[in-house]
């Protein structure tokens, strides 16, 4: 029972992770169509931006309020980036898919190369604080702490977005723009000035979860962003591309299948059993778990 | 070719193209939209006439000139276009199936919505109906949210494409009553196959075949003339719908 118990909340604490990594991807998917594969790099940047400044603030500062500040600047520089990418590399590219995805992951592999460049091609280990290293006994269970601040932060993240969508001006614009963006241009709402703003948006969901993940792999590496992008596009797909809600449950469905496959069957079987579980579902449900809406 | 320009243009459009790949669809289409009345903009079908909606507000790809009120736009953006005063009313209607009524007009009125007083005046129908799914409404219903959206803005031109395709012969009166209604204050360029609907409505027209202006000129002229309408649009007014 203790077991399972365990599995089931690393399952849901790295399905968090997911879906952290996948909301920016399916909300910029869903109202741009634009298959960011340099999301990978928004998310190592929040890394690398959250690691630089849990080391360069003073060390007198507890390390909660270090981390603290290292998540919003990780959002932050997530948010600039994708602002940026949206404005110089996307945006002469509407209407282009091909060259979108050629420069995207133009920019993934630019990113990498860069960040090797810079801090080395070895993972750097980031300071974690003592309670999130720590468990908690619940029914038996000892359960990382970790894993909660991960489902905490990302049932926040759901709910925030969902608030966006459904009670702001901006999430109408972004509703609407799902099913048919030419029809909200010709209303005379400029879709291209809300399409920046949910790349910033996917942008700093981006960062939060490359500085989150930092977190969980206790280190930041260049290539951190593009192993968790391959598990974000795989919820993505499984959610329904562009459906919030759908990507938060393909993210909880993947987390608990790798988790459950790893400890039943063996180690490693998971990965294999999340991309046995994208194939099931695009062969009996192409349209995926949930069709597009915002 | 029928040569009457109307004293007064609010649009003109002059010697646009349209290209769709290796497909030449407007080749050099000409015409003055007057600042009062209802243009209808008539061809069989396929001979460009939604094109040429799309291309004056831009969703099309083309070149030539296009001024509203003397101003060239066909450089600008759809949504500087239509914030600009041009308003448009898509064929198919094209509502937010998955936003509810008053998503749909808060789009554009994001203080009134569906308790904007227009829709009370000219789609009562819609009042009761401000929670309700666009995409559950029926064709004339979403007609009437698709013209609604449009009419919370100011206007200085409407772009109106086959408003009553598809609708049942009743439904048929109530939208051209509309129109009828709206075309008091604001100009039209309607597309539109219903002749009848045409006839009772519409001003001026222009005639499209082949992606050029082949007819320019009083729409109660051709209608009254059938070798012309015959030669010209293909149908005999003999064969007549509601309006």
């Amino acid at each position: 029972m203790s077991d399972l118990l365990l599995l089931l909340v690393t399952g849901l604490g790295l399905g968090a992770l997911y879906f952290l990594a996948a909301s920016g991807l399916s909300l910029i998917y869903g109202l741009m169509g634009v298959l960011n594969f340099a999301h990978g790099v928004f998310m190592t940047a929040g890394a690398y931006a959250g690691w630089l400044t849990m080391s360069d603030l003073p060390q007198s500062l507890p390390i909660g309020a270090r981390l603290a500040v290292a998540v919003v600047v990780a959002v932050l520089v997530g948010a600039v980036i994708g602002l940026v990418v949206e404005v110089v590399l996307i945006r002469p590219l509407y209407h282009h898919h091909i060259q979108q995805v050629l420069v995207t992951v133009g920019l993934s592999l630019a990113g990498v190369a860069a960040a090797q460049g810079i801090w080395g091609a070895d993972p750097r280990p980031v300071e974690t604080p003592a309670w999130m290293s720590g468990t908690t006994v619940i029914l038996g269970a000892r359960l990382p702490n970790d894993r909660f601040v991960y489902i905490a932060v990302a049932l926040m993240l759901l709910a925030g977005l969902l608030a966006l969508l459904r009670y702001t001006r901006l999430g109408l614009v972004i509703r609407a723009g799902v099913e048919n963006r030419t029809m909200v241009e010709a209303l005379g709402i400029d879709v291209q000035r809300t399409f920046t703003i949910v790349f910033a948006i996917g942008g700093a969901a981006a960062g939060l979860a490359g500085v989150l993940y930092s977190q969980y792999a206790g280190a930041v590496s260049p290539g951190q962003g593009g192993s968790l992008l391959i598990y974000a596009f795989i919820v993505v797909v499984i959610g329904g591309m562009g459906s919030l809600t759908g990507t938060a449950v393909a993210a909880v469905v993947v987390g608990l299948v790798q988790q459950l496959a790893n400890y039943y069957a063996a180690s490693g079987v998971g990965d294999l059993s999340v991309v046995l579980l994208l194939a099931l579902v695009l062969l009996l449900r192409p349209s995926s778990l949930k069709g597009a809406s915002a | 070719m029928n040569d009457t320009p109307p004293a007064a243009a609010i649009l003109s459009v002059a010697d646009l193209h349209v290209r769709y790949g290796g497909s030449h669809v407007l080749q050099g289409v000409t015409f003055d939209v007057p600042a009062t009345g209802v243009t209808a903009l008539l061809g069989r079908n396929g001979v460009g006439k939604t094109t040429t909606l799309k291309a004056i507000i831009g969703l099309a790809p083309r070149t030539g000139r296009i001024t509203l009120r003397g101003n060239e736009i066909q450089s600008q953006r759809t949504s500087r276009i239509v914030r600009g005063g041009i308003g448009y009313v898509p064929e198919d209607r094209e509502v937010f199936g998955g936003l509810t009524v008053d998503e749909n007009l808060r789009l554009v009125d994001p203080d009134r919505g569906v308790d904007a007083p227009v829709v009370a005046k000219l789609f009562p129908d819609l009042v009761g109906r401000g929670d309700q799914q666009a995409g559950t409404l029926s064709g004339g219903q979403q007609q009437m949210v698709s013209l609604a959206r449009v009419l919370l803005r100011r206007n200085d031109l409407l772009l109106i494409d086959e408003p009553t395709k598809g609708l049942a012969p009743k439904l048929v009166t109530e939208v051209a009553d509309v129109l009828a209604e709206v075309a008091r204050t604001t100009p039209l360029l309607l597309v539109e196959q219903n002749l009848p609907l045409v006839r009772r409505i519409a001003d001026q027209v222009v005639v499209i075949d082949a992606g050029r202006v082949v007819h320019h000129g009083d729409a109660a002229a051709l209608v009254a003339d059938p070798a012309l309408t015959r030669e010209l649009l293909g149908v005999s007014m003999r064969r007549k719908g509601a309006a």
